[in-house]
């Protein structure tokens, strides 16, 4: 399994960076979205897998029974998907000023006026 | 803390004291502002402080330091330790008194400049900053302090700065000493490596074996580069000069009394912990002598007072630096006499010269002469003050020069040569003091109808140049404070007994033909100014060789480096990640037999391909709409392996935010063009191929990494404690809301702050208020309907997540999304402005009243004396705590920022 998160993670990235390596605005949005997921995703996988265990004591139990989920990297990437969305909101806005104010969405034109 | 009770309040006092200056310059920014003619009143405090530092001086044991410390930063064995002994406190009085009288004098020097505010805060924190080198006793603090005597002063001297001049000046000024400091710093760290103290008052009892130091060199160099560069000494000599481009005032209290002394300071203080080598003793005595030589014959050549007076400090500098390498008791008494007479009377000349700048509207010698009628108290003070420097009798500077004459005398061999430098150097500042302080006030008099200034302005420099002569007349009285700060210098107990008469002594002789050459000087003063060699070239112009090279240099590299493209960037980002997280990934060893731990579903292989195929459909996508919803689904292929890994609260987050992300993508996305391909195809497979690598390692590194046990302390710690100490059975939730709470904190703040930063982009585009919706409401009943239907039972859904957060999957930011997701429905249907009206308070405030919540969950814990945010717990069946408050806080942000972001985005004007 964690191969095969390994692989998702890799392709998130290559196709994240390969896509804010592009020239179109949208295009450089786009590639921040899938580097955030994969980051995610990352940061999940890196804390250690485990199946359908959530980390909440079940109501009535004294604490939690090996094996659970590890809680910490939870917590970790619970805020970072919430600022995920901040920082996407945000670049949205950015990239539409730009464009709307230089009137290309071409990032090479944006730097030469 | 550990310290407590009356120890504590008198430390917290003491170092109130010392650190007060910065307070009054942030009050004197605003209070001069307010009340421009009662400027002067600041004097007050200094003067206090004077008193305070000077009453502390003549009652201190000698020897005995009064430590103060209170801990700043621990961890880097920052403390705010000073040591209240005699070296420091001279220099304290010295600094507050003059500083109280500059005060004074500049109240009325800068009359009605519309900028003196910021004159009064620089000064001020300089004084402030000025204080703390004197006292400081940790060296990485004096660092600090000696770095803002730099800044204070650059902006000082810069205090004109619509002239190219004076900003040129402020700058040479800022990289010399700025340099300086950076040396003071290192030498700092290498002393406390060595020692194991960053306290002065501990290092002395290391001297042996920072001396027996291999590093010892090193350290020498460093703090002597320090010293020299902030005094000015040969070759760093050449800013002081330059620095007359400051206001009057800033020149007579920087380049006389304090911050040049610094240099002089720091070769004192460090004198009984590194000094009196071999080699600090050439060092010291060198640089000192040349100082004081090229100083004394260049301030007779000028006509500028303030530059006769600047030139004629850097020999008054190299004098004392030079009395501090021979490092005898009697040559480091002198050198304590020599700097107090100079302070005394060169702040008094200096401010003469402003005097008559201002009066008569020149500054060349030259053009001045016989002023003694038309300002009898310039002149006196001018006069006094210019006695002193020539070292007559009866002064304060005669002691100092008969001292250091008869302490050189008794040095020994090699100082026979100094004696010779010494004399010569004593008779040109006599003179450049007869020219600054008695030739514009004898001759003929003006044709021009001038007369003494206001009180503020003429008073200062009588009230010091009359102290010299006080001083000098019964210079006994100064024996207390000068043995403890001579004791403090030479590291063993020093009795100093100053008096006016020697009898019939060698040194004498040497003052009677000083005062000779003086008078001759003088009758040929025009000859001396004009007939005499100069150089065409000085250490300035390497100094502009150095700078000029540096330029070219950085403006050669700057440009590939600083590129201004954002894909240069990452290019070199992620190839830099490459090359060196390839590294480690290769010496991995574990890396080719890592093992899943963790066995494969047929769901997972599902979920994972929809994710990759989702990635790489985004790339390929034409339009922005097919490269949103690959997005999405991406987005949603993610959640569900958060659900599949048991972790539900992160599903459901994920879940809400993806839908969220959609909205706003097609809200903006609608008004850019297709995604159509813009690069060459090489370009492409370039890109391509960064792209590949980096996914590789990405890979790999997660491979590595999760294939290895780690252990799971952290886990265990948070499982064990949260629902004991945490009372709450949702282990993330705990983290978040109580355990981890202040980053909770921060980070709602990081997205408030991004939401207003989305509002407040677009009402820029929109140049003021959004009002339309820029796309049309959905016009179908059902949908209407639905909506109407939704909205009330997602809100319930959304307090729900709240409640329970604590104990099972929810809480504060799935329930802050599904809360604004509830509104963001409610506007698809109706559009923003019911929406808006639906919502009864606006975003930003719900964000604000979430943010105070959030903080106000925090402080019941302050109010009982626990670290902020701690969490408190009512006692009872159902639980009740902070935790909890602090959580509403976050839903309430969460909610107030998502529905801001997409209210403004789906608004225009």
């Amino acid at each position: 399994m964690e191969i095969l998160l390994a692989l998702a993670s890799g392709v998130l990235y290559a196709t994240g960076i390969y896509m804010m390596l592009r020239r179109r605005l949208a295009q450089l949005i786009i590639g921040i979205g899938l580097l955030s997921n994969g980051t995610n995703l990352l940061i999940f996988t890196a804390g250690g897998l485990t199946r359908a265990r959530p980390p909440v004591v079940p109501a009535g139990a004294p604490a939690l029974v090996q094996p659970y989920a590890d809680p910490v990297p939870q917590a970790l990437v619970l805020t970072a998907i919430v600022i995920g969305f901040g920082l996407l909101a945000f670049s949205l806005v950015l990239a539409d000023r730009v464009h709307a104010t230089v009137g290309t969405d071409d990032v090479d034109d944006v730097g030469r006026e | 803390m550990p310290q407590t009770g009356a120890v504590h309040d008198s430390i917290s006092s003491v170092i109130g004291f010392i650190l007060s200056p910065f307070v009054v310059a942030a009050l004197a920014a605003w209070l001069v502002r307010r009340f421009p003619r009662r400027a002067g009143l600041l004097a007050a405090w200094p003067a206090v402080l004077a008193v305070l530092f000077g009453t502390q001086l003549l009652k201190a044991v000698p020897g005995a330091g009064g430590l103060v410390e209170l801990p700043w930063v621990p961890s880097l064995g920052l403390s705010l330790s000073f040591n209240l002994d005699g070296l420091g406190l001279l220099f304290a009085t010295l600094i507050t008194g003059i500083g109280a009288l500059i005060v004074v004098y500049a109240s009325h020097y800068l009359d009605g400049h519309p900028q003196a505010n910021r004159f009064y805060a620089s000064l001020l924190a300089f004084m402030g900053a000025m204080l703390g080198v004197a006292l400081s006793d940790n060296i990485l603090t004096l660092f600090v302090f000696w770095e803002l005597t730099g800044f204070t002063s650059f902006l000082l001297i810069g205090f004109e700065h619509e002239r190219p001049a004076a900003r040129a000046a402020a700058i040479q000024a800022f990289v010399v000493t700025g340099a300086g400091g950076l040396a003071l710093l290192a030498a700092g760290v290498l002393l406390v490596g060595v020692t194991g103290t960053a306290n002065l008052s501990a290092m002395g009892a290391a001297r042996v074996s920072i001396l027996a130091s291999p590093i010892y060199p090193a350290i020498a160099t460093l703090i002597l580069f320090a010293a020299f560069t902030k005094s000015a000494q040969v070759p760093f000599h050449f800013w002081l000069p330059s620095a007359m481009e400051a206001p009057t005032p800033v020149s007579a209290y920087l380049h006389s009394a304090t911050m040049v002394k610094a240099g002089v300071y720091l070769i004192a203080r460090m004198t009984p912990i590194v000094g009196l080598t071999p080699v600090w003793t050439t060092a010291v005595t060198v640089a000192g002598a040349a100082t004081m030589v090229l100083g004394a014959y260049r301030a007779v050549q000028e006509t500028d007072l303030k530059r006769v007076l600047a030139y004629s400090t850097l020999s008054a500098l190299g004098v004392l630096t030079m009395l501090l390498g021979v490092g005898t008791r009697d040559t480091i008494i002198a050198a304590l006499v020599y700097l107090v007479a100079h302070a005394g009377y060169k702040g008094a000349l200096f401010l003469v010269a402003g005097v008559l700048d201002h009066e008569v509207g020149t500054r060349d010698i030259s053009a001045l002469a016989g002023l003694r009628r038309a300002m009898p108290i310039t002149a006196l003070a001018g006069g006094a003050a210019a006695l002193s420097m020539a070292g007559l009798p009866l002064t304060l500077g005669f002691v100092g020069k008969d001292g250091a004459y008869e302490a050189l005398l008794h040095a020994g061999h090699p100082f026979p040569w100094l004696l010779a430098l010494i004399v010569f150097a004593s008779s040109l500042m006599g003179l450049s003091g007869l020219l600054a302080g008695v030739s514009p006030f004898h001759g003929m008099p003006p044709l021009k109808e001038v007369h003494d200034p206001a009180w503020p302005l003429s008073i200062p420099p009588l009230i010091l140049a009359t102290l010299g002569l006080l001083a000098g007349t019964a210079p006994w009285t100064l024996n207390g404070p000068l043995s403890r700060a001579a004791t403090a210098t030479a590291g063993v107990s020093v009795d100093v007994s100053l008096s006016i008469w020697h009898g019939l002594t060698p040194a004498l002789a040497l003052s009677v033909l000083t005062t000779t050459a003086i008078a001759a000087a003088y009758a040929m003063r025009e000859a001396v100014r004009t007939r005499t060699w100069r150089s065409r070239y000085g250490t300035e112009d390497l100094y502009d060789g150095l700078l000029s090279v540096l330029n070219t240099v950085s403006r050669m590299i700057a440009p590939a480096l600083h590129s201004a493209s954002l894909r240069t960037y990452i290019m070199v980002i992620v190839a830099t990640s490459v090359v060196i997280g390839g590294a480690a990934l290769m010496t991995d060893p574990g890396l080719g037999s890592a093992v899943p731990r963790t066995s494969v579903m047929a769901h997972d292989v599902l979920i994972v391909l929809i994710i990759i195929a989702g990635a790489i459909a985004a790339t390929v996508a034409r339009s922005t709409m097919a490269a949103v919803l690959c997005l999405g689904t991406v987005g949603y292929g993610v959640a569900m392996m958060f659900l599949g890994f048991g972790a539900p609260d992160l599903a459901m987050t994920q879940f809400s935010v993806e839908t969220l992300t959609v909205l706003i993508y097609v809200l903006v996305f609608r008004r850019f063009r297709g995604l159509g391909e813009l690069s060459p195809r090489f370009v492409r497979a370039r890109d391509g191929l960064i792209a590949a690598a980096i996914g590789v390692l990405i890979g790999g590194l997660l491979l590595s990494v999760a294939t290895t046990e780690t252990a799971p302390r952290l886990k265990e710690y948070f499982a064990e404690f949260g629902p004991t100490v945490g009372h709450g059975r949702n282990i993330v939730n705990v983290i978040l809301v109580d355990f981890r709470a202040f980053d909770t904190l921060g980070e709602i703040t990081v997205l408030a702050t991004a939401a207003i930063g989305v509002r407040a982009l677009r009402r820029l585009a929109a140049d003021g208020r959004l009002r339309r919706d820029t796309i049309p409401p959905v016009n179908s009943p059902i949908f209407r309907t639905a909506a109407r239907l939704l909205m009330p039972l997602l809100l319930l859904f959304s307090l729900f997540l709240l409640l329970r957060g604590h104990d099972e999957p929810g809480g504060g930011f799935v329930g802050g999304l599904v809360a604004a997701a509830a509104f963001a429905l409610y506007a698809i249907a109706f559009g923003v402005q019911r929406a808006r009206r639906a919502l009864l308070v606006k975003p930003l405030t719900l964000l604000g009243a979430g943010l105070l919540v959030a903080l106000l969950g925090g402080l019941p814990a302050v109010v009982r004396g626990q670290p902020f945010l701690s969490a408190l717990w009512a006692p009872g069946p159902v639980p009740l705590g902070t935790p909890a408050v602090f959580d509403a806080g976050v839903f309430l942000v969460v909610t107030g920022v998502v529905l801001m972001m997409i209210f403004s985005l789906a608004e225009e004007a």
